[in-house]
Formats: structure tokens, C-alpha cells, sequence
């Protein structure tokens, strides 16, 4: 009775075609939670949440050391960097551009670290559409291994002023 | 036996149920203010609409924002907030047989949720809250913008007190005799998870309104985005318990139908309690300092009971009005049942466009997005809103909607005018809302960011941008927006002329949305508890049908999207 009290005997087990439904409403929530471990361990693309606390100023400081000693080129005056394969990225998201461009190789691994220096962003690579969440006072690490070769353009999708449609960067594999 | 002040309650005619006078009061005046609401954000959402079509792109940069936050404050928070209060306080009163604990907490509440919208909206127009609905620090506004905001989660929670106070004083002056109806059970849901998530949203935005005065030091962005997701997804819980409860009220009211076991009813109400709370881990899925053990647990608590409550609701309402409308004759075939329902009443077009809406488009994708690895393609693109719009716009609101179809002729008292337009309406919007959101969700899924001004990068120093099919769907998007916004039109304008300017039904009986002999079937049918209704209770065949459907369209998307994950770059 929706809208009067119920009889009194209102308290019955579940039974014919509900009893059914709940069970197999279980069984497939039940899938729905085994898939995620399950692809933690077998799958290729998995969102650790890898981070550390880092200063924003500390981390401006690797960003502009790593273009330093790596820079390859420049494009649109951005400076484009070629790390070595297996090791250590620092790309910056900042009001309104992703700095520096980078240049890797395709099928090999890399530990991109990712933060901001100002307000929250969001990194997101296309059209590959790959998407993570860039914190300020966060390093966020993603081992990464491009399996495309190509030019990606990175994307924030996270609102970050005026200029947020405007931010855009690269990612160049070969 | 009933706790009426004398005079002050009169019996409906139409339900029979008896309407406290003074909580009538207050449910007309938070639904006046919620409709008024839904106009501020529906203006706002037909400009966003026509912006984000991207061969039309309306507003420029600035206006684009600033409207985003007003639609998004104006939908999300004030027009479902008021109408939960309104909800909340018909649902313990006219069903216990009780009177509104008191009206000064009600008029502290509703002068606490005025002031805090007009503020927060003057905020927004003046330009000094460009922060969008969810306002992430270090992105900082005016104070008065936070605290609107506060002000209307306190007087909310005033209300909820109200709320409360009110079931204890029905059950200590045994106003109702057992167990509470079923429709106030749901609201009692709804109104426990939104006390866990006001109390979150004074944690995130207390110390943000703070922060922006000069007194405390930055919330941390990380930190915030927790708490104000215990805030901003819980909320949708709340909506969706109202929304549930509104389909069991009204599937009584219009086909005379009630759940086969109350026991599977409650208990699915229950778990959305147990079960909800932390879901702000949904939004969370890709964001740095959280484990992905953190993640996967607290989006599925191991076996995600609160998909199983909202699949246990998705089948006992069908299968209660497919009960009902079998008693009546309609026992030809699977779906008879369906096809000779009332469909010309917008109370009962409403809930089931919402329950299928809300189920079959806004469930399963809400699950599969929710996913953890999943996430990765879709996290803060179109597929976001893309899902949302179908929980809470083509699913809640049009449940809202559903209900004002009867709150308008039995608590204000007025007759609908252009009664005809009123039975299409539902079908215009939750139409428009269905196209919008398909268009969303697949500009989505190539990439489109949510929340984005120009997905041609215009002026940007690196060149970007999405290819024509994504453009395309962009224009499905804004030919739905335009459908979706006539239905709201059709829905306001009709709404305020006839609460404003409508017959008066004091005196007069209301003609009802169905004939006279229809819904005193549907009364006898409702009270019937006999063998006859015991063995109908048995052949359900039609909701079977669509439940497993409604499976199946969930596998294949859900393994669809698993399937589209495996393509991008190998990330952990």
C-alpha cells in the first residue's frame, strides 16, 4: 500500500518472479564488481591514483630543468623535450597551456609526472580520449606506454578561468 | 485517530487522503520557489545548448560560464531542493494522517532557502561566482556565493527537522496505525542520506567560505573534491529516493497499483541508505592521492547493493501497475497491460517515461562510467552530463513533473488549463531530454570535454579539435535541448497560469486526468486484497520482458565499453 500502512503481515520473503529478478540483479552487480579487480591485475589500462605530495614551486623547478637538459625543438615557440624511454616526465599544466611538448617513442615506457601550478585541470588526450585529474600540490604519476605512433593534441577538461578552451598541448610519438 | 488542530485540515476528494492545511502552505510555496528555479535554469540551459552546438555557438566565453554556473546551482541544488522540501512535507503529513510539526520551523526554513538562492543567483549574475556549480579551490568566489549556498543546505536541514519531528508526532499520537506507508518510507530515505550529505556540504563549502574571507588558509583541492562529492553525488540519492517514492505514489494514484511485496520495496530503500554514502567516488575515479583499492572498493562496496535497490525499484513498480491494469481486463498477451495503461494522464505518462528513461539510458551508463578503469574514457567528457541529464533531468525531474500534474488541482486547488497540451507534454520533454542526452553521450565518447566554451580551440596556441562526426553529434545535442526547452516551457507556462489564474476547486470537484469510472476502478483495485489479486500477483510476464531487456542492453554496453577501453595507451 503506497500510501496508506501496509497490513500487518506486510513482512514476506521475496517470492516468484521478484525472488528471480534479485537474484540475478545480485549475480550481475556481482560481475560488475569482480571486472575491476580483475582488470587491475589482467588489464593494460588502470587509474593507480600513483601520487605524491609535491610543492608547486618544487615542481616547476623539474619542469624547467628537465627542459634544460632534454630539449630537442621548439613548435609554436613551446619548447618540445625527448626524455629517455623508462624514465622520469614532468609535464605542467598551467592557465592555459600544457608546457613543455613531448616527444616519445612509441611501445616504450614512461613515468609521466603531471601537476599544476595553479588551479585544478584536467588531462585529456585526443583523440585517443584518454582522461585524468591534475591537481595542484599533487604528483600525479601515469606509466604510460603509447601504443600509437602520431601527433596527440592534449586537452584540459576541467574549467580553469577565461582562458580553459584555450589550453591545449602535444604529445608526439614515433 | 488523527492530531488536527480543528480546522486546519480538510479531507481530498480525489485520494481521500487528509491534507494538512498548514503543511499545504509550505509545500505550495517551496513548489512556487522550485518552479521559479526551474525557469532560471532552463533559460540557462537553452543558451547552453545553443552554445554547445558548436554551428550555432550563441554566447561568448564569459556568458558561456557564467551561465553554466547558473544553470547548473539553479537545476541541481535550488529547483530539486525545493521540491524535495515540498515532497518531504506532503509525505508525512497526508499519508500518517498527521499535522505538520510546526509551521515557525517551516517558515525559518523556507525564508533561510529563499534568501540563500537570491543570493547565490545575484552573486552568479554579477559576475563574482564564475566558479561553475561544483566551485574547486584554488578557482575562488565572491564569499556571498558560498554562502548562499549554506544558507539554503541549513534551511534545508531545518526543514528535514520539521520532517522528522513530524513522523515522531504522528507515531506518538498514533495517528496511523502498524507500519508508515510505503511512499513515506521512501521520503524517510531520502530524507536520512540528505542529512549525511548536508553535513558534508557545510565540511567542503564552510571552510571554502573562509578561505575566501581571508581567514583560513587554501583547502586542499584534493581533499575538497572528496568532501564535496559526499555532498554533490549523495545528493543525487536523495533525489532519486524522492523520485522512487514519487513512482510508487503516483503508479497508486493513476492505475490503482501497489508494490506485490513491501517487504522488497522497503528493503531496496534501505540499502540506498547503506549503501550511498561515500559514491562521491564515482567522481573520483581518475584523481591523484586516492588508491586504486580506495577506488574500486568505494565505488561498489564489493557488490554494489545500491544498483541492485535501484534494479529491485525497476522491477516492483512496473510489475505493480502490470498487477493493477490485469485486475482491470488488460490480460491479452505481455504488454496489453502496457498499451491500454492511461497514457493521457501526465501523471502516469511521466512515471513510466522516467522510470525507463531513468533505468534503461541513465542506470546502465551511470554503472559503466562509474567503473574504475573505465572512467579513463570518460571522466569530465560529454558523457558525463551525458548520463546525468538522464538520471536527474529525464528521470527526477520528469518524476517532479508528474507529481505537480496532481499538486496543482489537489493541494493548490486550480484547474489545469489546455489540458490537452498538458497530456503531450511529458512526451515532448522527456523526448528532448532523451535526444540531447544521446547527443552528449556520444560527442562524449569521441572526446568532447563537458564544460568547455569552443571544442574548436580557437585562438589556442596548439591546434585542436574533434572531427565532423563529433560536430554532428554536437547538433543532435542542440536539437534535443530545443525539444527538451519547449517541453519545460509547455510545463511552467501552464503551471503558473493555472496555480495564479486557474478554476478555483474549493468548491468545485476536480474533472480528474481520467474518467470518473476510472479512477474509482482504480480505487476498488487498490484496496483489493483478495485470491483473485493474490493470483494475479503471479503473472508478471510483461515487466520480466522488459527487465531482462533492460539486462541485456546492460551487458552489451557494459562489455562495449571494456572493449573500447582496451584500444587507448597502456596507463597504470
Amino acid at each position: 500500500m503506497s500510501m496508506h500502512p501496509p497490513p500487518k503481515d506486510w513482512f514476506q520473503p521475496p517470492a516468484g518472479p521478484e525472488r528471480l529478478w534479485i537474484g540475478v540483479g545480485m549475480i550481475w552487480c556481482i560481475v560488475l564488481f569482480i571486472a575491476m579487480p580483475y582488470a587491475h591485475f589482467m588489464g593494460k589500462q588502470n587509474s593507480t591514483g600513483e601520487s605524491y605530495r609535491v610543492d608547486k614551486a618544487a615542481f616547476q623547478d623539474r619542469v624547467t630543468q628537465q627542459v634544460a637538459t632534454n630539449k630537442v625543438g621548439e613548435m609554436n615557440g613551446i619548447p618540445i623535450i625527448e626524455p629517455s624511454p623508462g624514465g622520469d616526465v614532468y609535464l605542467q599544466a598551467r592557465m592555459w597551456s600544457w608546457y613543455p611538448i613531448l616527444k616519445l617513442k612509441k611501445d616504450q615506457e614512461y613515468r609521466v609526472h603531471i601537476s599544476s601550478t595553479d588551479l585544478q585541470h584536467g588531462f585529456s588526450l585526443q583523440p585517443m580520449n584518454m582522461n585524468f585529474q591534475v591537481l595542484p600540490g599533487y604528483d600525479h604519476v601515469l606509466t604510460l606506454t603509447p601504443t600509437s605512433a602520431g601527433e596527440f593534441a592534449i586537452i584540459c577538461n576541467e574549467f580553469c578561468g577565461i582562458g580553459h578552451h584555450l589550453m591545449t598541448g602535444r604529445i608526439i610519438v614515433e | 485517530m488523527t492530531n488536527f488542530l480543528p480546522g486546519r485540515s480538510r479531507q481530498c476528494s480525489t485520494t481521500g487522503l487528509p491534507v494538512c492545511l498548514d503543511a499545504a502552505f509550505f509545500i505550495k510555496a517551496n513548489a512556487v520557489f522550485a518552479v521559479v528555479a526551474l525557469l532560471v535554469g532552463g533559460i540557462g540551459a537553452i543558451l547552453l545548448g545553443l552554445t554547445r552546438w558548436s554551428a550555432v555557438h550563441l554566447l561568448n566565453d564569459v556568458m558561456y560560464y557564467r551561465i553554466l554556473t547558473l544553470h547548473g546551482v539553479n537545476m541541481l541544488l535550488f529547483w530539486i531542493l525545493f521540491f524535495e522540501v515540498a515532497v518531504l512535507y506532503f509525505a508525512c503529513t497526508s499519508p500518517l494522517n498527521s499535522r505538520i510539526f510546526s509551521k515557525k520551523v517551516a517558515w525559518v526554513s523556507v525564508i533561510m532557502m529563499f534568501a540563500g538562492a537570491v543570493l547565490t543567483n545575484i552573486m552568479i549574475l554579477q559576475g563574482k561566482g564564475d566558479v561553475l556549480m561544483t566551485s574547486y579551490p584554488p578557482l575562488m568566489a565572491h564569499p556571498f556565493f558560498y554562502l548562499g549556498i549554506i544558507l539554503v543546505a541549513v534551511g534545508v536541514l531545518v526543514a528535514l527537522y520539521n520532517f522528522f519531528a513530524t513522523i515522531y508526532i504522528a507515531k506518538r499520537d498514533k495517528t496511523y496505525e502498524g507500519s508508515m506507508p510505503l511512499v513515506t518510507f521512501g521520503a524517510l530515505a531520502a530524507a536520512i542520506i540528505a542529512v549525511f550529505t548536508i553535513l558534508h556540504g557545510a565540511l567542503a563549502l564552510i571552510p571554502t567560505f573562509t578561505w575566501s574571507m581571508g581567514w583560513t588558509p587554501e583547502p586542499d583541492a584534493g581533499w575538497y573534491r572528496l568532501v564535496w562529492w559526499a555532498l554533490g553525488h549523495p545528493a543525487q540519492q536523495v533525489n532519486l529516493c524522492a523520485m522512487v517514492a514519487i513512482w510508487y505514489f503516483l503508479a497508486s494514484v493513476t492505475t490503482g497499483a501497489k508494490p506485490i511485496n513491501e517487504t522488497v520495496s522497503r528493503g531496496a530503500f534501505l540499502l540506498y541508505i547503506l549503501f550511498i554514502n561515500l559514491a562521491s567516488a564515482h567522481h573520483l575515479m581518475v584523481d591523484p592521492g586516492l588508491s586504486a583499492s580506495w577506488k574500486i572498493w568505494n565505488t561498489s562496496y564489493a557488490m554494489y547493493l545500491a544498483v541492485l535497490a535501484s534494479l529491485v525499484h525497476g522491477f516492483t513498480v512496473p510489475s505493480s501497475i502490470e498487477v493493477a491494469q490485469r485486475l482491470k481486463g488488460y490480460k491479452k498477451g505481455v504488454f496489453n497491460w502496457l498499451v491500454k495503461s492511461p497514457w493521457k494522464d501526465p501523471g502516469f505518462s511521466s512515471v513510466v517515461l522516467s522510470a525507463l528513461i531513468f533505468g534503461f539510458l541513465g542506470g546502465i551508463t551511470g554503472v559503466t562510467i562509474g567503473t574504475e578503469q573505465i572512467n579513463i574514457i570518460a571522466h569530465n567528457t560529454l558523457r558525463i552530463p551525458g548520463h546525468f541529464h538522464v538520471t536527474v533531468v529525464g528521470g527526477t525531474t520528469l518524476a517532479f513533473m508528474g507529481l505537480t500534474y496532481y499538486v496543482v488541482p489537489l493541494i493548490f486547488q486550480r484547474e489545469f488549463y489546455l489540458k490537452g497540451l498538458a497530456r503531450i507534454q511529458p512526451f515532448i520533454f522527456g523526448g528532448g531530454i532523451v535526444i540531447m542526452s544521446i547527443g552528449m553521450s556520444l560527442a562524449g565518447s569521441y572526446g568532447v570535454p563537458r564544460r568547455h566554451y569552443d571544442v574548436e580551440f580557437a585562438g589556442a596556441l596548439l591546434p585542436a579539435g574533434f572531427d565532423s562526426a563529433a560536430h554532428f553529434m554536437l547538433g543532435i545535442l542542440g536539437i534535443g535541448s530545443i525539444i527538451a526547452f519547449i517541453g519545460l516551457m509547455i510545463f511552467i507556462l501552464l503551471t503558473v497560469a493555472s496555480v495564479f489564474f486557474g478554476k478555483s476547486l474549493k468548491t468545485a470537484k476536480w474533472e480528474g486526468w481520467q474518467s470518473e469510472a476510472a479512477m474509482a476502478k482504480n480505487r476498488e483495485i487498490y484496496f483489493k486484497r483478495d485470491e483473485e489479486y493474490e493470483k494475479a500477483t503471479h503473472n508478471v510476464s510483461g515487466t520480466l520482458t522488459l527487465v531482462f531487456i533492460l539486462l541485456a542492453a546492460f551487458v552489451v554496453y557494459y562489455f562495449a565499453n571494456w572493449k573500447a577501453l582496451t584500444d587507448v595507451w597502456f596507463v597504470r
